[in-house]
């Protein structure tokens, strides 16, 4: 994958399969102390501990079409190559957290890329279900809240185009003035 | 600068096509593979691209949905057209150029364009 972003959106996807009602995804660039952190958090099913020692390993996977998935394996090539971490908890029936270091400046850090892209798509893929985007540069915050654009939209579905289109002005406008 | 507050203005502007869910119901489906595979072959700008040109010509009733890994990974990114009455069309090594033009000669005037598909593709 060319951006960090993309790994965000196929890890979040992880989430909606494990059937969450809200994902938080965080990134914070925090760039004086020469570190990007992304989180990924979900109330979802959880995994077992005994799936959980074995999720970083490519050749397992839930899916049921073939014996590989590769997501969190690349995910943690990622950060790994730039002397990052990644690491997950998980609770059977309480859900998931990732946290995920990266050294900011290291040359092989790939470029986080366009979050604003993989966010509108996250929630134009699960209108359903609620998302939490907190993007921190330097300690300066942008935040977006399905629940209260769901609440503005007063039964108007999120994944209606001309939402989807605000979407992703509101967010890359909201991470340029924290920038 | 966008607020929270435009979005009222997208309600009632919604809300005002009455049929908004039956047209769900009845319209074209635009699918897109969105799985670790389609994501790494470029889906979500194939996907935006959709959104943004239906937006863009105020189309009703034709909705983007995604779906996982179709098996096909080499051939990603991946797009299935769904019109009702008609065979489902597979287009494929997708790109945003090629969306567009998949919803003005597809989408729009239902002629598929043959030359994306999978079938002139694996010929």
């Amino acid at each position: 994958m060319k951006e960090l972003s993309l790994h965000i959106l196929d890890i979040a996807k992880n989430s909606v399969k494990a059937k969450a009602n809200l994902i938080e995804i965080t990134v914070n660039e925090d760039i004086e102390n020469n570190l990007l952190i992304i989180d990924i958090n979900d109330d979802g099913c959880g995994m077992s501990e005994e799936f959980l020692k074995t999720v970083k390993d490519p050749f397992s996977t839930t899916r049921t079409t073939r014996k590989v998935g590769m997501g969190i394996s690349l995910f943690e090539a990622a950060a790994n190559q730039c002397g990052g971490e990644l690491d997950i908890s998980s609770k059977e029936g309480e859900g998931t957290k990732m946290h995920v270091t990266f050294t900011y400046d290291h040359i092989d850090r790939a470029p986080l890329g366009d979050m604003a892209g993989t966010v509108t798509t996250l929630v134009s893929g699960s209108p359903d279900i609620d998302f939490l985007y907190r993007h921190i540069i330097n300690g300066k915050e942008f935040v977006m809240d399905t629940r209260e654009v769901r609440r503005e939209l007063d039964g108007v579905p999120l994944d209606t185009p001309e939402v989807v289109m605000w979407l992703d002005g509101y967010i890359r406008e909201g991470i340029d003035e924290i920038r | 600068m966008k607020t929270l507050a435009e979005l009222q203005e997208i309600r009632n502007r919604a809300l005002n096509q009455v049929n908004l869910r039956k047209e769900r119901e009845d319209g074209i489906r635009i699918v897109v593979g969105m799985a670790t595979c389609g994501i790494a072959a470029g889906a979500r700008p194939v996907l935006n691209a959709f959104v943004k040109e239906i937006e863009k010509r105020n189309l009703q009733g034709v909705t983007v949905t995604q779906t996982g890994c179709i098996g096909m990974c080499r051939l990603e990114p991946i797009v299935e057209v769904y019109v009702p009455g008609q065979d489902k069309v597979t287009y494929v090594h997708m790109t945003e150029d090629k969306a567009a033009r998949v919803v003005a000669e597809h989408i729009i005037n239902n002629k598929p364009v043959a030359e994306f598909t999978i079938g002139e593709e694996v010929k």
